[in-house]
């Protein structure tokens, strides 16, 4: 299955070299894309069965006594190892683990529902499909990498495709809303490349192997200052107040499948590099660290969703809104149990599919208003009813309606951090309140009341446009019933971690 | 004493003069496209002549001209870097119609100048081959003799270098007056174990001199103006070929004649190095022609540099020798597109490069790569060279350092980034696309090919850094 892990990180950028290098139609391109991330999605689901498997099956041992402790399961699977810079002690080292794996399954649907998002895009077609392929390995790698300076690489990646694609198919700021994108990133990272190489000569081994340095015990002053480098480039990610103004406008000038991505998928690296490396690597500065963790948690929920109130742009409203969800994985994050840190995982893949529904949702009404200014808007249920009800599902799963993914990861988050943060879990459990009201205010202004007579003419969703918001609920859904296909390959990666972090 | 040690430098003397005679008697057969065949003979037999070479130390001439590890490791990027730039002169030469045997003649002798340079292990020898170089590049940078910009390039440079010599010298009278000697080993042998006051004098007088030929600030006043009025290739190649030897006789003079000195000079580069990248990449920002920028980016990129020679180990030393093929590489990228581009558009203004990925769509990624290298993104050569740069300097405990090195690059992708933008995001004028001339395709191919390649296999040529390395050390 190893195979499968590098076919699927490596057939994207083969997929973008192709459309790069085959001259002609952007009918064709169009089409590899979508045979490419579609071929990626089959290869993630595949590893998510495989992986499901083993770790059942090495419970049910446990549990009939035939092994004591489950071998594996908190061990990377898939794993490739290859010496690559024997100088720096760096190798070409991937695998997938509870942690990973369901960002890189989720990174691999929604890069398959971006390209049947912009499947009408005209604008320099080849260049766009070829763009988002590459974006998709880098951001693969990220999730997949074993080796720290691999991770890095990998990480810095995605940089360059994500600013082309921002800046070329944005919409009226988009130049400035790259510009700040790439240049936010870049200091971060900046940062954090500094406290890689740090942490690199601080541990008794001189290794950039993640289980290595996840295993190896660090000076305090050292630690310190390292958690602090890194988790500074994982906050601007995140994002995390105050590092996040780069957010609202590259989301809001994105086009409608980037915002996706970026909402969906971007975002969720800054969280995974909290818990692997702040959380896996360094313990005891992140227990030092805990109350500041939980503190920007509660004011980056309150902050996001206070302004995402006051906007009249509906893509802006949602890029606030999820500075406010990412809240609740750093919350999550702070309180170091095992349900706190499951939560926190769940609210990273929960999160990244309601809001990319949401992103979508907003796009199909742009692209039959051209407007997302709420006041502008108003009546459309009348004329889209399949676009309103479905807006709507994604506006209830995103204040965290039962049944539903967000409300699972709201409630694990809650409920593993209120022992350990109360102050920060409450203002984070007031916060649904505000949620839950501009939500349901925008909907209410953007759907019903009188119908405007320049919307009369209006269609509704296509059969395309369907079939993608019906993937996007069915997922979110089935978290939301069932958690357990979730939680079940969260939990043997998150009990070591959290045990690690208590002792 | 073998003379055959300076094989590599009288091939390139002698197709030098040939060239010259060539022209002057035989002008039938001193067409365009057979100098240049000369001339790339010329340096491949240099090449395979050194190749052998590099296993074994020998020196000649009573031990003033060394030919080790490190050296031939100069002395090949040299010659590549020299066959790189000619492949890219056809629109320089096709301006300077009248002289063009003299023109590649120069350069061939420039390099041969400073490959002799590479190979100085003695105060004098260096100094003139130092001076033998400088002078060759002062009539290239001037060789538009109908451009003011160009003839004010090359008077600049020559004055420039004039004062910069000096102050080398009197560096170099102090430090022989302090132990009698001029062999850099010997200098080494006669040194008191703790630095007298005398020799910081001369210690800081030498890192003057040579921080003008690598343009450290302060003294890169020279750099920006000079890049901008030379020819670009001229440019292209001052900026690697010059920088490059440069930096190998610094490392030279610095690892072998002052060792006792070396907690000394590391402060002293480190403040160098410090404000190096820092000035360059904040004047680049506000840059609007492309040579000027990049003329500040190579201040910046020198920066970067001398962080690895702060380190003072031998890590520090195979990463900057790293550093400075990858830096080869891109810079000469960079330089190739630039050419070509601004050859078309007859324009060096960035804002001339609106929607070049239209026009020419793999001249303008080829710039967009070789730029992306030079802010250190993954997976190019700049990245690699930084990791290895910065990696060597923490080691040396020299964390603020690395701390305002990584900033600078995030600072420094504004600029870079700038360009992209106007390339991919601004639309430009409708102009049909052109073909560039098969060997300058050539020279950007290979160069965007050693971008991708010293990065990907950054452990196989970081392998061969840290042998040439090793052999200075030991």
């Amino acid at each position: 299955m190893d195979a499968v892990l590098n076919l699927a990180i490596w057939l994207p950028l083969a997929g973008a070299i192709l459309i790069a290098v085959v001259p002609g139609a952007d009918r064709a391109a169009r089409w590899i894309a979508a045979l490419v991330s579609g071929t990626v999605l089959v290869l993630a689901v595949l590893l998510l069965l495989d992986f499901r498997t083993a770790i059942t099956l090495a419970a049910s041992f446990v549990r009939e006594g035939i092994l004591g402790q489950p071998p594996s399961s908190s061990f990377p699977h898939f794993v490739t190892h290859i010496p690559w810079i024997p100088q720096l002690g760096a190798s070409y080292a991937v695998g997938l683990d509870g942690l990973s794996l369901p960002l890189f399954a989720l990174n691999a649907l929604l890069v398959f529902l971006a390209v049947l998002v912009s499947w009408n895009t005209t604008l320099r077609v080849r260049e766009y499909f070829a763009l988002l392929l590459v974006l998709e390995t880098a951001v693969s790698g990220v999730f997949a990498s074993l080796d720290l300076l691999l991770f890095f690489l990998f990480w810095e990646l995605e940089l360059a495709p994500m600013f082309l694609l921002i800046g070329i198919w944005g919409g009226a700021r988009r130049e400035y809303a790259a510009m700040k994108f790439i240049l936010y990133t870049v200091s971060g990272s900046a940062l954090m490349l500094l406290g890689i190489l740090l942490l690199y000569l601080s541990g008794p081994q001189r290794t950039f192997d993640l289980q290595t340095l996840s295993a190896q015990a660090y000076p305090a002053a050292m630690q310190s200052i390292v958690w602090l480098l890194l988790f500074v480039g994982f906050a601007v990610k995140l994002p995390v107040f105050p590092l996040h103004t780069w957010l609202p406008d590259a989301h809001t000038e994105a086009p409608t499948a980037i915002s996706v991505l970026l909402a969906g998928i971007l975002l969720k690296m800054g969280g995974y590099g909290i818990l692997r490396l702040n959380l896996g690597i360094l313990p005891d500065a992140t227990q030092q660290f805990s109350t500041l963790i939980a503190a920007l948690a509660a004011i980056s929920i309150v902050y996001g969703a206070v302004v995402a109130m006051m906007q009249s742009d509906l893509k802006r409203l949602i890029a606030n809104s999820s500075v406010s969800h990412m809240g609740y994985v750093l919350l999550g994050a702070s309180a170091l149990t095992p349900i706190a840190l499951q939560g926190a995982i769940f609210q990273l893949v929960s999160h990244g599919l309601i809001t990319g529904l949401l992103f979508v949702m907003v796009g199909l009404v742009y692209d039959r208003t051209h407007t997302r200014e709420i006041p502008a808007l108003g009546g459309l249920a009348r004329r889209m009813p399949f676009i309103a009800t479905f807006f709507v599902v994604a506006g209830l799963a995103s204040l965290g309606l039962p049944g539903m993914a967000g409300f699972v990861a709201e409630f694990l988050v809650f409920l593993g951090a209120f022992p350990v943060h109360a102050v920060a879990t409450v203002a984070g459990v007031a916060t649904i309140v505000l949620t839950a009201g501009y939500l349901l205010w925008t909907l209410e202004r953007v759907f019903f009341g009188p119908e405007r007579s320049q919307w009369e003419r209006l269609t509704d969703a296509t059969p395309l446009e369907a079939v993608t918001v019906g993937v996007f609920v069915a997922v979110i859904v089935g978290l939301g019933v069932y958690p357990a296909l979730l939680t079940d390959i969260v939990l043997p990666s998150v009990s070591p971690l959290a045990a690690r972090l208590a002792g | 004493m073998d003379v055959g040690l300076l094989l590599s430098e009288i091939i390139l003397a002698g197709a030098a003069g040939g060239l010259l005679l060539a022209e002057a008697f035989v002008p039938r057969l001193a067409k365009r496209r057979g100098m240049l065949l000369l001339a790339t003979m010329s340096l491949v037999a240099s090449a395979i002549v050194l190749v052998p070479r590099a296993g074994a130390t020998a020196t000649s001439f009573s031990g003033a001209f060394i030919v080790d590890g490190f050296t031939v490791y100069f002395k090949l990027l040299l010659l590549a870097a020299t066959f790189l730039v000619l492949l890219g002169s056809g629109r320089f030469l096709d301006e300077v119609e009248d002289r063009q045997a003299e023109s590649i003649a120069l350069v061939l002798l420039a390099t041969a100048a400073l490959m002799l340079l590479v190979s100085a292990t003695e105060l004098i020898t260096l100094y003139i081959s130092l001076e033998m170089a400088g002078l060759s590049f002062a009539f290239l940078a001037a060789w538009h003799k109908h451009s003011d910009r160009s003839i004010e390039a090359g008077l600049k440079f020559f004055l420039l270098n004039a004062l910069s010599s000096a102050v080398l010298l009197y560096g170099m009278a102090i430090l022989y007056g302090i132990t009698g000697e001029t062999q850099l080993d010997a200098i080494a042998g006669n040194l008191a174990s703790a630095p007298t006051p005398a020799l910081l004098l001369s210690v800081s007088f030498l890192l003057a001199g040579f921080g003008f030929k690598v343009s450290a600030v302060p003294f890169q006043m020279w750099t920006p103006d000079v890049y901008e009025g030379a020819p670009t290739p001229i440019t292209a190649y001052l900026s690697v070929a010059s920088k490059a030897a440069g930096f190998a006789i610094v490392i030279r003079v610095l690892q072998t004649a002052l060792p006792s000195a070396q907690q000394e000079w590391m402060t002293l580069v480190a403040l160098l190095a410090a404000v190096t990248m820092t000035v360059g990449n904040v004047v680049a920002l506000i840059q609007t022609n492309i040579k000027r920028m990049l003329a500040y980016s190579t201040i910046a990129q020198a920066g970067y540099i001398l962080v690895g020679i702060a380190a003072g180990t031998d890590q520090g030393l195979a990463a900057v020798l790293f550093y400075l093929a990858a830096y080869t590489a891109t810079n000469l990228a960079a330089f190739t597109a630039v050419i070509e581009i601004s050859g078309r558009t007859n324009s060096e203004r960035i804002a001339d490069f609106a929607g070049l990925h239209q026009r020419s769509p793999w001249l303008a990624f080829a710039l967009a790569v070789s730029l992306l290298s030079l802010a250190g993104l993954p997976p190019l050569a700049g990245f690699f060279a930084k990791i290895y740069v910065f990696w060597a300097a923490i080691q040396s405990g020299l964390v603020w350092l690395v701390l305002l090195g990584v900033l600078n690059s995030a600072i420094s992708l504004y600029y870079y980034a700038q360009v992209i933008h106007d390339m991919y995001m601004v639309p430009g004028r409708e102009a049909a696309p052109t073909r560039a001339m098969p060997p300058l395709a050539a020279a950007l191919t290979i160069t965007v090919v050693g971008v991708f390649g010293l990065g990907i296999l950054s452990s196989f040529f970081m392998g061969a850094a840290e042998a040439a390395a090793r052999t200075l050390s030991q």
